[in-house]
Protein backbone atom coordinates (compact mmCIF):
# COMPACT_ATOMS: atom_id res chain seq x y z
CA UNK A 1 0.00 0.00 0.00
CA UNK A 2 0.93 3.76 -0.91
CA UNK A 3 1.46 6.45 1.47
CA UNK A 4 0.56 9.78 0.09
CA UNK A 5 2.03 11.94 2.78
CA UNK A 6 -0.17 15.59 2.87
CA UNK A 7 2.08 18.04 1.49
CA UNK A 8 2.83 21.34 4.42
CA UNK A 9 1.20 23.37 1.74
CA UNK A 10 -2.05 21.83 1.40
CA UNK A 11 -5.18 23.95 3.12
CA UNK A 12 -6.74 21.39 5.06
CA UNK A 13 -9.90 20.22 2.76
CA UNK A 14 -12.31 22.04 5.20
CA UNK A 15 -10.74 25.25 4.42
CA UNK A 16 -11.35 24.94 0.52
CA UNK A 17 -14.66 25.98 -1.63
CA UNK A 18 -16.03 22.47 -3.29
CA UNK A 19 -14.76 23.09 -6.81
CA UNK A 20 -18.12 22.38 -8.53
CA UNK A 21 -19.35 25.59 -6.06
CA UNK A 22 -17.06 27.48 -6.84
CA UNK A 23 -17.21 27.13 -10.31
CA UNK A 24 -20.64 27.61 -10.50
CA UNK A 25 -20.44 30.52 -7.74
CA UNK A 26 -21.59 33.28 -10.75
CA UNK A 27 -25.14 30.48 -10.85
CA UNK A 28 -24.94 30.30 -7.11
CA UNK A 29 -25.01 33.74 -7.03
CA UNK A 30 -27.93 33.92 -9.22
CA UNK A 31 -29.78 31.62 -7.66
CA UNK A 32 -29.80 33.61 -4.84
CA UNK A 33 -30.73 37.05 -6.72
CA UNK A 34 -33.68 34.94 -8.00
CA UNK A 35 -34.78 34.42 -4.61
CA UNK A 36 -34.22 37.74 -3.52
CA UNK A 37 -31.41 37.77 -1.57
CA UNK A 38 -28.90 39.56 -3.60
CA UNK A 39 -30.16 42.78 -5.41
CA UNK A 40 -29.18 41.87 -8.63
CA UNK A 41 -30.60 42.25 -11.74
CA UNK A 42 -31.37 39.20 -14.17
CA UNK A 43 -28.25 40.06 -16.83
CA UNK A 44 -25.91 37.19 -17.24
CA UNK A 45 -22.23 38.44 -16.52
CA UNK A 46 -20.14 38.36 -19.62
CA UNK A 47 -18.19 35.04 -20.51
CA UNK A 48 -14.93 33.87 -19.09
CA UNK A 49 -11.97 33.15 -19.93
CA UNK A 50 -11.73 29.87 -22.26
CA UNK A 51 -8.98 28.75 -20.55
CA UNK A 52 -10.34 27.02 -17.65
CA UNK A 53 -8.20 28.96 -14.96
CA UNK A 54 -9.23 26.01 -12.26
CA UNK A 55 -8.33 23.28 -13.75
CA UNK A 56 -4.71 24.39 -14.58
CA UNK A 57 -1.81 22.25 -12.63
CA UNK A 58 -0.94 23.63 -9.17
CA UNK A 59 2.63 24.40 -8.29
CA UNK A 60 4.57 24.41 -5.35
CA UNK A 61 6.31 26.93 -4.46
CA UNK A 62 7.90 29.41 -1.43
CA UNK A 63 6.79 33.16 -1.06
CA UNK A 64 9.74 35.33 -1.31
CA UNK A 65 8.72 38.58 -2.20
CA UNK A 66 5.30 40.47 -1.34
CA UNK A 67 4.29 43.72 -0.83
CA UNK A 68 1.36 45.44 1.77
CA UNK A 69 -0.70 45.87 -1.37
CA UNK A 70 -3.62 43.65 -2.35
CA UNK A 71 -3.10 41.26 -4.99
CA UNK A 72 -5.69 42.06 -8.41
CA UNK A 73 -8.28 39.37 -8.45
CA UNK A 74 -7.21 36.17 -10.68
CA UNK A 75 -10.45 36.79 -12.90
CA UNK A 76 -9.33 40.45 -13.62
CA UNK A 77 -5.46 39.00 -14.33
CA UNK A 78 -7.19 36.31 -16.64
CA UNK A 79 -9.48 38.58 -19.05
CA UNK A 80 -7.55 41.66 -19.57
CA UNK A 81 -4.23 40.68 -21.37
CA UNK A 82 -2.33 42.66 -24.59
CA UNK A 83 -1.24 39.70 -26.13
CA UNK A 84 -2.01 40.73 -29.56
CA UNK A 85 -0.38 37.41 -31.38
CA UNK A 86 -4.56 36.93 -29.90
CA UNK A 87 -6.07 39.54 -30.57
CA UNK A 88 -6.22 43.33 -30.21
CA UNK A 89 -8.77 43.64 -27.61
CA UNK A 90 -7.81 43.24 -24.05
CA UNK A 91 -10.72 40.24 -23.93
CA UNK A 92 -9.20 38.34 -26.78
CA UNK A 93 -6.29 36.66 -25.45
CA UNK A 94 -8.68 35.12 -23.09
CA UNK A 95 -11.02 34.53 -25.70
CA UNK A 96 -9.20 33.25 -27.98
CA UNK A 97 -5.76 31.43 -26.12
CA UNK A 98 -7.77 28.29 -26.29
CA UNK A 99 -5.82 27.39 -29.29
CA UNK A 100 -2.39 27.72 -27.99
CA UNK A 101 -0.57 24.58 -26.60
CA UNK A 102 1.96 24.95 -23.91
CA UNK A 103 2.65 21.44 -23.73
CA UNK A 104 4.66 20.08 -24.64
CA UNK A 105 7.42 23.46 -25.35
CA UNK A 106 10.48 23.46 -26.21
CA UNK A 107 13.10 26.41 -24.79
CA UNK A 108 16.20 27.39 -26.75
CA UNK A 109 18.83 28.97 -24.85
CA UNK A 110 21.38 30.41 -27.23
CA UNK A 111 23.78 33.10 -29.21
CA UNK A 112 26.84 33.91 -27.23
CA UNK A 113 27.25 30.59 -24.61
CA UNK A 114 29.26 28.25 -23.73
CA UNK A 115 26.48 25.99 -23.16
CA UNK A 116 23.19 26.19 -25.42
CA UNK A 117 20.89 24.41 -24.40
CA UNK A 118 17.36 23.32 -25.41
CA UNK A 119 14.74 22.40 -22.94
CA UNK A 120 11.48 20.68 -22.58
CA UNK A 121 9.77 23.20 -20.28
CA UNK A 122 7.38 20.75 -18.55
CA UNK A 123 10.47 18.85 -17.02
CA UNK A 124 12.41 21.60 -16.48
CA UNK A 125 9.34 23.13 -14.07
CA UNK A 126 9.22 20.41 -12.44
CA UNK A 127 12.68 20.43 -11.60
CA UNK A 128 12.90 23.64 -10.75
CA UNK A 129 12.96 25.16 -6.91
CA UNK A 130 10.12 27.39 -7.57
CA UNK A 131 9.12 30.76 -6.23
CA UNK A 132 6.19 32.44 -5.38
CA UNK A 133 6.23 36.90 -6.14
CA UNK A 134 3.69 39.05 -5.94
CA UNK A 135 4.78 42.45 -7.53
CA UNK A 136 3.40 45.23 -9.64
CA UNK A 137 2.92 45.30 -13.24
CA UNK A 138 2.61 48.19 -14.64
CA UNK A 139 1.15 49.03 -18.21
CA UNK A 140 2.62 51.36 -20.68
CA UNK A 141 -0.87 52.03 -21.44
CA UNK A 142 -1.18 53.68 -17.87
CA UNK A 143 -2.91 51.02 -15.86
CA UNK A 144 -0.90 48.63 -13.58
CA UNK A 145 -1.93 45.17 -11.67
CA UNK A 146 -0.38 43.45 -8.51
CA UNK A 147 0.03 39.67 -9.48
CA UNK A 148 1.17 36.50 -7.31
CA UNK A 149 3.75 34.98 -9.69
CA UNK A 150 5.41 31.61 -9.28
CA UNK A 151 8.87 31.21 -11.16
CA UNK A 152 12.66 31.24 -11.17
CA UNK A 153 15.06 34.02 -11.16
CA UNK A 154 16.15 34.82 -14.75
CA UNK A 155 19.65 35.00 -13.55
CA UNK A 156 19.93 31.19 -12.94
CA UNK A 157 18.79 30.48 -16.28
CA UNK A 158 21.42 33.42 -17.46
CA UNK A 159 24.37 31.38 -15.53
CA UNK A 160 23.32 27.99 -16.58
CA UNK A 161 24.34 28.80 -20.17
CA UNK A 162 27.64 30.24 -18.99
CA UNK A 163 27.27 33.42 -21.60
CA UNK A 164 30.83 34.41 -23.03
CA UNK A 165 32.49 38.01 -22.20
CA UNK A 166 31.31 39.06 -25.39
CA UNK A 167 27.80 39.25 -24.49
CA UNK A 168 26.30 42.14 -23.87
CA UNK A 169 22.57 41.75 -23.57
CA UNK A 170 19.83 38.91 -23.98
CA UNK A 171 17.17 39.16 -26.46
CA UNK A 172 13.42 37.29 -26.07
CA UNK A 173 11.59 35.76 -28.36
CA UNK A 174 7.92 35.02 -28.87
CA UNK A 175 6.08 32.09 -30.65
CA UNK A 176 5.39 32.60 -34.00
CA UNK A 177 3.28 30.49 -35.19
CA UNK A 178 -0.29 31.42 -37.21
CA UNK A 179 -2.05 28.21 -36.29
CA UNK A 180 -2.24 28.41 -32.33
CA UNK A 181 -2.05 32.36 -32.78
CA UNK A 182 -4.76 33.82 -34.55
CA UNK A 183 -3.49 37.84 -34.72
CA UNK A 184 -0.45 37.22 -36.33
CA UNK A 185 -2.68 37.68 -39.40
CA UNK A 186 -2.90 41.32 -38.59
CA UNK A 187 0.37 43.82 -38.83
CA UNK A 188 -0.25 45.25 -35.34
CA UNK A 189 3.94 44.59 -34.68
CA UNK A 190 6.76 42.40 -36.60
CA UNK A 191 6.20 39.46 -35.99
CA UNK A 192 7.82 37.70 -34.14
CA UNK A 193 7.29 38.99 -30.86
CA UNK A 194 11.20 39.58 -29.34
CA UNK A 195 12.20 41.99 -26.15
CA UNK A 196 15.56 42.43 -25.02
CA UNK A 197 17.73 43.40 -21.32
CA UNK A 198 21.18 44.48 -21.00
CA UNK A 199 22.92 41.25 -19.01
CA UNK A 200 23.22 43.02 -16.04
CA UNK A 201 19.61 43.67 -16.14
CA UNK A 202 19.04 40.09 -17.21
CA UNK A 203 20.76 38.81 -14.17
CA UNK A 204 19.44 40.94 -11.41
CA UNK A 205 17.31 39.40 -8.55
CA UNK A 206 13.86 41.12 -9.59
CA UNK A 207 14.03 40.04 -12.88
CA UNK A 208 11.91 37.03 -13.11
CA UNK A 209 10.95 34.15 -15.44
CA UNK A 210 7.25 33.41 -14.49
CA UNK A 211 6.01 29.75 -15.15
CA UNK A 212 2.84 30.36 -13.06
CA UNK A 213 0.44 33.05 -10.85
CA UNK A 214 -2.55 32.24 -8.15
CA UNK A 215 -0.42 28.94 -7.41
CA UNK A 216 -0.93 27.63 -10.49
CA UNK A 217 0.42 27.30 -14.51
CA UNK A 218 0.20 30.33 -16.31
CA UNK A 219 -2.99 30.62 -18.05
CA UNK A 220 -2.43 30.76 -22.20
CA UNK A 221 -3.53 34.55 -22.08
CA UNK A 222 -0.85 35.65 -19.74
CA UNK A 223 1.91 34.02 -21.41
CA UNK A 224 2.30 30.08 -20.94
CA UNK A 225 4.20 28.08 -20.67
CA UNK A 226 6.67 30.52 -19.50
CA UNK A 227 7.13 34.49 -19.86
CA UNK A 228 9.41 37.22 -18.51
CA UNK A 229 8.22 39.32 -15.67
CA UNK A 230 10.53 42.80 -15.30
CA UNK A 231 8.92 44.84 -12.57
CA UNK A 232 10.04 47.72 -13.15
CA UNK A 233 9.75 48.17 -16.30
CA UNK A 234 6.67 48.83 -18.82
CA UNK A 235 4.29 45.51 -19.06
CA UNK A 236 5.52 44.81 -22.72
CA UNK A 237 9.10 44.16 -22.03
CA UNK A 238 7.78 40.87 -20.07
CA UNK A 239 7.34 38.82 -22.90
CA UNK A 240 5.10 36.27 -22.88
CA UNK A 241 5.17 32.71 -24.04
CA UNK A 242 9.11 32.72 -24.73
CA UNK A 243 10.77 30.06 -27.24
CA UNK A 244 14.18 31.18 -27.27
CA UNK A 245 17.01 33.00 -25.26
CA UNK A 246 19.73 34.80 -27.40
CA UNK A 247 23.05 36.28 -25.98
CA UNK A 248 24.06 39.13 -28.37
CA UNK A 249 27.06 41.50 -28.26
CA UNK A 250 24.82 44.20 -29.59
CA UNK A 251 21.35 46.21 -28.59
CA UNK A 252 18.41 43.60 -30.10
CA UNK A 253 15.66 45.09 -32.28
CA UNK A 254 12.82 44.70 -29.93
CA UNK A 255 9.21 45.12 -31.13
CA UNK A 256 7.47 48.40 -29.78
CA UNK A 257 10.89 49.75 -29.83
CA UNK A 258 11.07 48.84 -33.71
CA UNK A 259 7.56 49.67 -34.76
CA UNK A 260 7.63 53.18 -33.22
CA UNK A 261 10.74 54.53 -31.39
CA UNK A 262 10.09 57.89 -30.60
CA UNK A 263 6.97 55.94 -28.33
CA UNK A 264 8.63 52.68 -26.40
CA UNK A 265 12.36 52.78 -26.05
CA UNK A 266 14.60 50.29 -25.68
CA UNK A 267 14.93 50.69 -21.58
CA UNK A 268 10.82 51.46 -20.81
CA UNK A 269 12.02 51.79 -17.28
CA UNK A 270 8.59 52.68 -15.32
CA UNK A 271 9.20 56.76 -15.07
CA UNK A 272 6.38 59.26 -13.91
CA UNK A 273 9.00 61.94 -15.25
CA UNK A 274 9.09 60.81 -18.92
CA UNK A 275 5.67 61.29 -20.72
CA UNK A 276 4.84 58.56 -23.58
CA UNK A 277 4.05 61.58 -26.85
CA UNK A 278 0.92 60.76 -26.70
CA UNK A 279 -0.56 60.24 -23.11
CA UNK A 280 0.93 61.09 -19.50
CA UNK A 281 2.85 58.34 -17.35
CA UNK A 282 2.47 60.35 -14.29
CA UNK A 283 -0.31 58.76 -13.11
CA UNK A 284 -1.96 55.17 -13.51
CA UNK A 285 -5.10 53.42 -12.48
CA UNK A 286 -4.68 49.92 -10.77
CA UNK A 287 -7.23 47.54 -11.96
CA UNK A 288 -9.81 47.49 -9.39
CA UNK A 289 -10.03 50.95 -8.67
CA UNK A 290 -11.88 54.07 -10.45
CA UNK A 291 -9.73 57.08 -9.16
CA UNK A 292 -5.84 57.35 -10.60
CA UNK A 293 -3.10 57.30 -8.49
CA UNK A 294 0.82 58.51 -8.77
CA UNK A 295 2.97 56.23 -10.71
CA UNK A 296 6.56 55.50 -8.68
CA UNK A 297 9.76 55.58 -10.44
CA UNK A 298 11.01 52.40 -11.50
CA UNK A 299 7.36 50.88 -10.64
CA UNK A 300 8.57 51.48 -6.67
CA UNK A 301 11.35 49.03 -6.98
CA UNK A 302 13.90 51.94 -7.54
CA UNK A 303 16.19 50.85 -4.01
CA UNK A 304 16.88 48.01 -5.90
CA UNK A 305 17.75 48.66 -9.58
CA UNK A 306 18.04 52.28 -9.75
CA UNK A 307 22.00 51.79 -9.75
CA UNK A 308 22.29 50.35 -12.82
CA UNK A 309 21.08 53.31 -14.57
CA UNK A 310 23.67 55.08 -12.73
CA UNK A 311 24.80 58.61 -14.79
CA UNK A 312 22.83 57.58 -17.38
CA UNK A 313 19.72 60.36 -18.82
CA UNK A 314 17.01 58.36 -18.74
CA UNK A 315 14.91 61.19 -20.67
CA UNK A 316 17.28 60.19 -23.47
CA UNK A 317 17.45 56.43 -22.52
CA UNK A 318 14.02 56.00 -22.02
CA UNK B 1 -50.84 62.61 -50.09
CA UNK B 2 -47.60 62.71 -51.35
CA UNK B 3 -46.65 64.30 -47.80
CA UNK B 4 -48.42 61.22 -46.17
CA UNK B 5 -47.22 58.76 -48.33
CA UNK B 6 -43.36 59.94 -47.67
CA UNK B 7 -44.40 60.04 -43.67
CA UNK B 8 -41.58 57.83 -42.43
CA UNK B 9 -43.56 54.75 -40.67
CA UNK B 10 -43.95 55.12 -36.94
CA UNK B 11 -41.88 52.58 -35.88
CA UNK B 12 -38.84 53.66 -37.78
CA UNK B 13 -38.14 56.83 -35.44
CA UNK B 14 -39.09 54.91 -31.63
CA UNK B 15 -37.41 51.58 -32.85
CA UNK B 16 -33.95 53.73 -34.04
CA UNK B 17 -33.92 55.65 -30.79
CA UNK B 18 -34.43 52.15 -28.45
CA UNK B 19 -31.40 51.12 -30.71
CA UNK B 20 -29.14 53.53 -29.93
CA UNK B 21 -29.91 54.19 -26.24
CA UNK B 22 -29.33 50.34 -25.63
CA UNK B 23 -25.26 50.85 -24.89
CA UNK B 24 -25.37 53.69 -23.00
CA UNK B 25 -28.10 51.91 -20.48
CA UNK B 26 -25.95 48.84 -20.41
CA UNK B 27 -22.94 50.68 -19.65
CA UNK B 28 -25.41 52.38 -17.14
CA UNK B 29 -26.44 49.28 -15.77
CA UNK B 30 -22.35 48.25 -15.74
CA UNK B 31 -21.50 51.29 -13.73
CA UNK B 32 -24.68 50.70 -11.49
CA UNK B 33 -23.63 46.84 -10.59
CA UNK B 34 -19.92 48.11 -10.21
CA UNK B 35 -20.80 50.76 -7.75
CA UNK B 36 -23.48 48.90 -5.77
CA UNK B 37 -24.82 45.92 -6.71
CA UNK B 38 -21.79 43.31 -7.21
CA UNK B 39 -18.26 45.44 -7.15
CA UNK B 40 -15.75 43.42 -9.19
CA UNK B 41 -17.95 42.29 -11.98
CA UNK B 42 -16.50 42.01 -14.77
CA UNK B 43 -19.47 43.28 -17.15
CA UNK B 44 -17.67 46.42 -18.29
CA UNK B 45 -13.93 44.20 -18.43
CA UNK B 46 -11.22 44.39 -15.33
CA UNK B 47 -10.82 47.86 -16.64
CA UNK B 48 -13.93 49.70 -16.84
CA UNK B 49 -12.90 53.26 -16.79
CA UNK B 50 -11.32 52.37 -20.09
CA UNK B 51 -13.79 50.51 -21.49
CA UNK B 52 -16.76 53.54 -20.87
CA UNK B 53 -14.09 55.68 -22.55
CA UNK B 54 -13.67 53.35 -25.70
CA UNK B 55 -17.48 52.58 -25.81
CA UNK B 56 -18.62 55.89 -25.83
CA UNK B 57 -16.26 57.11 -28.47
CA UNK B 58 -16.45 54.35 -30.34
CA UNK B 59 -20.63 54.90 -30.51
CA UNK B 60 -20.22 58.62 -31.01
CA UNK B 61 -18.01 57.67 -34.06
CA UNK B 62 -20.64 55.39 -35.59
CA UNK B 63 -23.42 58.11 -34.65
CA UNK B 64 -21.71 60.28 -36.89
CA UNK B 65 -21.02 57.88 -39.95
CA UNK B 66 -24.80 56.63 -39.56
CA UNK B 67 -26.37 60.41 -39.53
CA UNK B 68 -23.39 61.00 -42.69
CA UNK B 69 -24.99 57.95 -44.30
CA UNK B 70 -28.30 59.25 -44.36
CA UNK B 71 -28.43 61.74 -47.12
CA UNK B 72 -26.86 58.90 -49.81
CA UNK B 73 -28.49 55.86 -48.97
CA UNK B 74 -31.78 58.31 -49.51
CA UNK B 75 -30.09 59.24 -52.88
CA UNK B 76 -29.13 55.54 -53.44
CA UNK B 77 -32.70 53.96 -52.59
CA UNK B 78 -35.06 56.48 -53.07
CA UNK B 79 -36.68 56.08 -49.50
CA UNK B 80 -37.76 58.84 -48.49
CA UNK B 81 -38.61 58.09 -44.59
CA UNK B 82 -35.04 57.49 -43.77
CA UNK B 83 -34.17 61.61 -44.11
CA UNK B 84 -36.25 61.55 -41.01
CA UNK B 85 -33.32 59.71 -38.85
CA UNK B 86 -30.78 62.34 -39.91
CA UNK B 87 -31.24 64.91 -37.11
CA UNK B 88 -31.70 62.49 -34.31
CA UNK B 89 -29.15 60.31 -35.44
CA UNK B 90 -26.32 63.51 -35.51
CA UNK B 91 -28.18 64.25 -32.04
CA UNK B 92 -27.90 61.08 -30.70
CA UNK B 93 -23.90 61.22 -31.95
CA UNK B 94 -23.69 64.69 -30.04
CA UNK B 95 -25.18 63.21 -26.99
CA UNK B 96 -22.51 59.86 -26.87
CA UNK B 97 -19.33 62.77 -27.71
CA UNK B 98 -20.47 64.67 -24.79
CA UNK B 99 -20.91 61.78 -22.27
CA UNK B 100 -17.75 60.76 -23.38
CA UNK B 101 -15.97 64.45 -23.06
CA UNK B 102 -17.54 64.63 -19.85
CA UNK B 103 -16.72 60.97 -18.49
CA UNK B 104 -12.76 61.88 -19.59
CA UNK B 105 -13.32 65.27 -17.32
CA UNK B 106 -14.56 63.71 -14.45
CA UNK B 107 -12.49 60.69 -14.53
CA UNK B 108 -9.01 61.91 -15.63
CA UNK B 109 -9.15 66.03 -14.95
CA UNK B 110 -11.37 66.09 -12.07
CA UNK B 111 -13.36 68.54 -14.11
CA UNK B 112 -10.72 70.83 -14.66
CA UNK B 113 -11.01 72.46 -17.83
CA UNK B 114 -7.52 74.71 -17.57
CA UNK B 115 -6.34 71.03 -17.33
CA UNK B 116 -8.28 70.01 -20.81
CA UNK B 117 -6.94 72.51 -22.80
CA UNK B 118 -3.62 71.70 -21.19
CA UNK B 119 -3.15 68.36 -22.61
CA UNK B 120 -5.19 69.34 -25.80
CA UNK B 121 -2.22 71.83 -26.10
CA UNK B 122 0.32 69.10 -25.68
CA UNK B 123 -1.25 66.53 -26.91
CA UNK B 124 -2.38 66.01 -30.78
CA UNK B 125 -5.38 62.94 -29.93
CA UNK B 126 -6.36 65.17 -27.51
CA UNK B 127 -6.63 68.31 -29.55
CA UNK B 128 -8.32 66.37 -32.33
CA UNK B 129 -10.93 65.08 -30.22
CA UNK B 130 -11.65 68.03 -28.71
CA UNK B 131 -11.92 69.88 -32.38
CA UNK B 132 -14.55 67.24 -33.62
CA UNK B 133 -16.91 67.70 -29.97
CA UNK B 134 -16.63 71.86 -30.30
CA UNK B 135 -17.42 71.14 -34.43
CA UNK B 136 -20.73 69.58 -33.86
CA UNK B 137 -21.71 71.48 -30.85
CA UNK B 138 -22.94 74.47 -33.17
CA UNK B 139 -24.79 71.69 -35.15
CA UNK B 140 -26.50 70.67 -32.16
CA UNK B 141 -27.81 73.95 -30.69
CA UNK B 142 -28.74 74.85 -34.43
CA UNK B 143 -30.69 71.53 -34.31
CA UNK B 144 -34.39 73.09 -34.28
CA UNK B 145 -36.25 74.16 -37.04
CA UNK B 146 -36.70 77.36 -35.14
CA UNK B 147 -32.61 77.52 -35.70
CA UNK B 148 -33.07 76.86 -38.96
CA UNK B 149 -35.51 79.78 -40.17
CA UNK B 150 -33.78 81.94 -37.81
CA UNK B 151 -30.53 81.71 -39.63
CA UNK B 152 -31.65 80.78 -43.33
CA UNK B 153 -31.84 77.11 -44.58
CA UNK B 154 -28.23 78.65 -46.95
CA UNK B 155 -26.91 79.55 -44.00
CA UNK B 156 -27.65 76.76 -41.92
CA UNK B 157 -26.37 74.28 -44.65
CA UNK B 158 -23.17 76.38 -44.64
CA UNK B 159 -22.88 76.06 -40.75
CA UNK B 160 -23.60 72.64 -41.01
CA UNK B 161 -20.48 71.60 -43.39
CA UNK B 162 -18.52 71.49 -40.24
CA UNK B 163 -19.53 68.11 -39.57
CA UNK B 164 -17.09 67.14 -41.98
CA UNK B 165 -14.48 68.49 -39.81
CA UNK B 166 -15.70 66.75 -36.99
CA UNK B 167 -15.58 63.99 -39.16
CA UNK B 168 -12.09 63.46 -40.32
CA UNK B 169 -11.36 65.13 -36.98
CA UNK B 170 -13.20 62.08 -34.25
CA UNK B 171 -11.43 59.67 -37.05
CA UNK B 172 -8.07 61.08 -36.35
CA UNK B 173 -8.50 61.43 -32.61
CA UNK B 174 -9.39 57.37 -32.59
CA UNK B 175 -5.97 56.75 -35.22
CA UNK B 176 -3.87 58.60 -32.87
CA UNK B 177 -5.29 56.98 -29.83
CA UNK B 178 -4.20 53.49 -30.47
CA UNK B 179 -1.13 51.50 -30.02
CA UNK B 180 0.68 49.98 -32.60
CA UNK B 181 -0.90 49.58 -36.63
CA UNK B 182 -4.45 49.21 -36.22
CA UNK B 183 -6.95 48.68 -39.40
CA UNK B 184 -10.14 49.43 -37.38
CA UNK B 185 -10.04 53.76 -36.68
CA UNK B 186 -8.83 53.43 -40.58
CA UNK B 187 -11.99 51.87 -41.70
CA UNK B 188 -14.18 54.79 -39.67
CA UNK B 189 -12.06 57.11 -41.75
CA UNK B 190 -12.38 55.92 -45.15
CA UNK B 191 -16.44 55.23 -44.23
CA UNK B 192 -16.18 59.49 -43.47
CA UNK B 193 -14.23 60.25 -46.92
CA UNK B 194 -16.48 57.78 -49.18
CA UNK B 195 -19.37 59.54 -47.42
CA UNK B 196 -17.70 62.97 -48.00
CA UNK B 197 -16.73 61.54 -51.73
CA UNK B 198 -20.32 60.57 -52.74
CA UNK B 199 -21.83 64.20 -52.02
CA UNK B 200 -19.14 65.60 -54.51
CA UNK B 201 -20.54 63.49 -57.17
CA UNK B 202 -23.33 64.99 -59.40
CA UNK B 203 -26.68 64.21 -58.32
CA UNK B 204 -28.60 61.67 -60.43
CA UNK B 205 -31.57 63.99 -60.31
CA UNK B 206 -30.01 66.66 -62.02
CA UNK B 207 -28.52 64.17 -64.91
CA UNK B 208 -31.36 62.33 -65.65
CA UNK B 209 -33.22 65.35 -67.22
CA UNK B 210 -30.21 66.86 -68.91
CA UNK B 211 -29.69 63.44 -70.57
CA UNK B 212 -33.72 62.98 -71.54
CA UNK B 213 -33.72 66.16 -73.54
CA UNK B 214 -32.43 65.10 -77.11
CA UNK B 215 -34.39 61.81 -76.76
Amino acid sequence: MRYFPRPDWALPDSAATPEGLFRNRRSVLAGLGAAGLLPSLALPAPALASTDVARLAPLKSKRTIATAETPTPLEAVATYNNFYEFGLDKGDPAENAASLKPSPWTLKVGGLVKKPLTLDVDKWIAALPLEERITRLRCVEGWSMVIPWVGTPLAALVKAAEPLSSAKYVRFTTLADPAQMPGLRLPALDWPYREGLRIDEAVHPLAFLAVGLYGRRLPNQNGAPLRLVVPWKYGFKSIKSIVAVDFVERQPLTSWNQSQPREYGFYSNVNPDVDHPRWSQATERRIGEFRKRATLPFNGYGAEVARLYKGMDLAKYF
Amino acid sequence: MTARLNAPPSWLKPGVHLLVVLPLLYLSFGWAELLWLAPGSLRLTAEPVAYTHNQLGLMAIRLLVAALAVSPIHRLTGWTPVMSLRRMLGLWAFAYASIHLGFYLLMELDWSLADLWKEALKRPFIFAGLLAFLALLPLALTSTRAAIRRLGGRRWQRLHKLVFLAGIAAAVHFILRVKGFQIEPFVYLGLLLLLYAVRLMPSRKRATPARSLPA
